[in-house]
């Protein structure tokens, strides 16, 4: 079995543009949700989401590029461009040919979809660009990623909702532990805010109009975001040979499914999914010192995420620390475990726990320390990501200092 | 289309957005491959083409030359707008 490091992070997020900001801003506790603005935004109930503002896709790509990627392609190509930039790989021969991509992704180019549906359906035109199709497919953008960096190797878009970027990061780490892969980009993004993606969201009844406040007694549902963070998983063996910077180790990943219910989360899931990655990291329960919580500021996840944790650590349950950092950029749907990756490399690498902001009122049923409206320091070990999706899909990863 | 821009000029226009190139670079007897037009690029093409004179062109991205349109050059890529114009009328 090899060892899997991580040796490169890109992301963008309405946090920020680069890992550097959005860890500024996860330590100060800053908030990205704001007001959503595109078309028909006011017949929308719910006008907020963590849409990345101020972003000129026209300083990054040519027009020809642009007629060819969605948003969600446009985030993730920039998450790589920095990913692979900090890790220093470039692929070729050999290789390119043993690196591939895995990205996550739950609604492809919805924007291109609403767009295009729009035009045929809403302005009765009946001629659509023929770059409907290759530019709404949810492998789009790991297919530009595996063009613009020549990663020849198994390359494929996982899709779990809301579980999307962490399963994708969990077979990239299997991939490479098992000896199949050299080097893996893999991470996921997301881009659904527009009107028909928010207007669908709008019809299960658990979103929140004014913040997410995950874990909190008065949270009253999620906020959606949009963005995307990209990885690059390396063999410990062959990074440590190039000298390259390690952000942190991959330890274990594990995997569930509830089998229950198409919405509702279930404890037992979680649970089994949680302790899965410790038993596949071969970690005492003692050694976790933060999760990043699943988080998503629904009443049903929150209490069950915290009744799992209860359950999978007993006692060390009330030692650890387990915030959400959705709090802050919003749930970002196939690329929201990416993301909150970073908060595990910052409390691994840097000692700094990303807060849950937004936090208000202790509930009885989340009674752990979430890391309350500010950031706080301590040397932590372990770290696990929980990531629990609609379809009652678990993917747990364990991560542990470089 | 503006009254004072023929459909020669419009069409010359298109063609050399989608190759990068100068409008004056592209000649009548040009033809997509010399201007490096791929097969994306001349479906783009027709896409903007139909667009810019509100027409139907009958072409087909699996066998170009089975297709009515006649692409081999921008000649008779012209000739073949200015007819469909007429039958189509715009």
């Amino acid at each position: 079995m090899k060892r899997v490091v991580i040796t490169g992070a890109g992301t963008i997020n309405p946090l920020g543009d680069s890992v550097p900001a959005t860890l500024e801003a996860m330590r100060e506790g800053r908030c990205g949700i704001t007001d959503l603005a595109f078309r028909d935004v006011e017949r929308l109930a719910i006008g907020i989401g963590g849409q990345i503002k101020g972003y000129d896709p026209d300083t990054h790509f040519n027009r020809q590029q642009l007629s060819l990627y969605d948003r969600f392609t446009q985030f993730t190509l920039l998450a790589a461009r920095e990913a692979l930039a900090d890790s220093g790989l470039e692929f070729t021969g050999e290789l390119a040919d043993r690196s591939g991509v895995v990205l996550g992704n739950s609604g492809g180019g919805l924007l291109t979809q609403d767009e295009n549906y729009r035009a045929v359906y809403e302005e009765g035109k009946n001629r659509v660009h023929p770059f409907v199709v290759p530019k709404l497919m949810n492998n789009a953008a790991a297919s530009h990623v595996s063009m613009e960096f020549n990663l020849r190797g198994p390359s494929f878009t996982v899709s779990t909702a809301c579980a999307s970027s962490n399963h994708a990061m969990g077979q990239a780490f299997q991939m490479i532990r098992t000896g199949m892969c050299t080097a893996m980009i893999t991470g996921g993004s997301e881009s659904m805010l527009c009107f028909g993606g928010v207007k669908a969201w709008e019809g299960l009844r658990v979103m929140s109009k004014d913040a997410c406040r995950p874990f909190s007694a008065t949270r009253n549902g999620m906020v959606q975001g949009e963005g995307a963070g990209v990885f690059v998983f390396e063999e410990y063996e062959h990074a440590r040979a190039r000298g390259a910077t390690i952000l942190c180790e991959v330890l274990g990943f594990a995997m569930t499914s509830d089998a229950a219910d198409i919405v509702m989360p279930s404890k037992q899931g979680a649970a089994r999914a949680i302790s899965g990655a410790l038993k596949d990291a071969r970690v005492n329960r003692e050694r976790v010192g933060y999760i990043n919580a699943h988080g998503t500021g629904t009443a049903a996840n929150d209490k069950t995420e915290c009744a799992a944790v209860a359950d999978v650590f007993g006692q060390h349950a009330n030692d650890l620390m387990m915030s959400s950092t959705k709090s802050m950029h919003g749930h970002l749907i196939g690329g929201t475990g990416a993301v909150e990756l970073l908060a595990c490399i910052m409390a691994l690498r840097d000692g700094v726990i990303a807060p849950t902001i937004g936090y208000e009122e202790p509930d009885p049923e989340c009674a752990l320390d979430v890391v309350p409206n500010a950031a706080r320091e301590a040397e932590v070990d372990v770290v696990l990501s929980n990531a629990f999706a609609f379809g009652g899909l678990n993917a747990v990863l364990a991560m542990g200092r470089a | 289309m503006t009254e004072t821009m023929t459909v020669q000029d419009r069409v010359i226009e298109i063609i050399a957005e989608q190759a990068l190139l100068e409008p004056s670079d592209v000649t009548l007897d040009s033809t997509p491959e010399s201007l490096g037009i791929d097969s994306l690029g001349l479906v783009e093409s027709i896409f903007a083409i139909e667009e810019a004179f509100d027409i139907s062109i009958p072409f087909n991205a699996n066998d170009p030359s089975e297709s009515d349109f006649d692409i081999s050059s921008v000649a008779s890529i012209i000739a073949g707008i200015e007819t469909l114009m007429k039958e189509q009328g715009s």
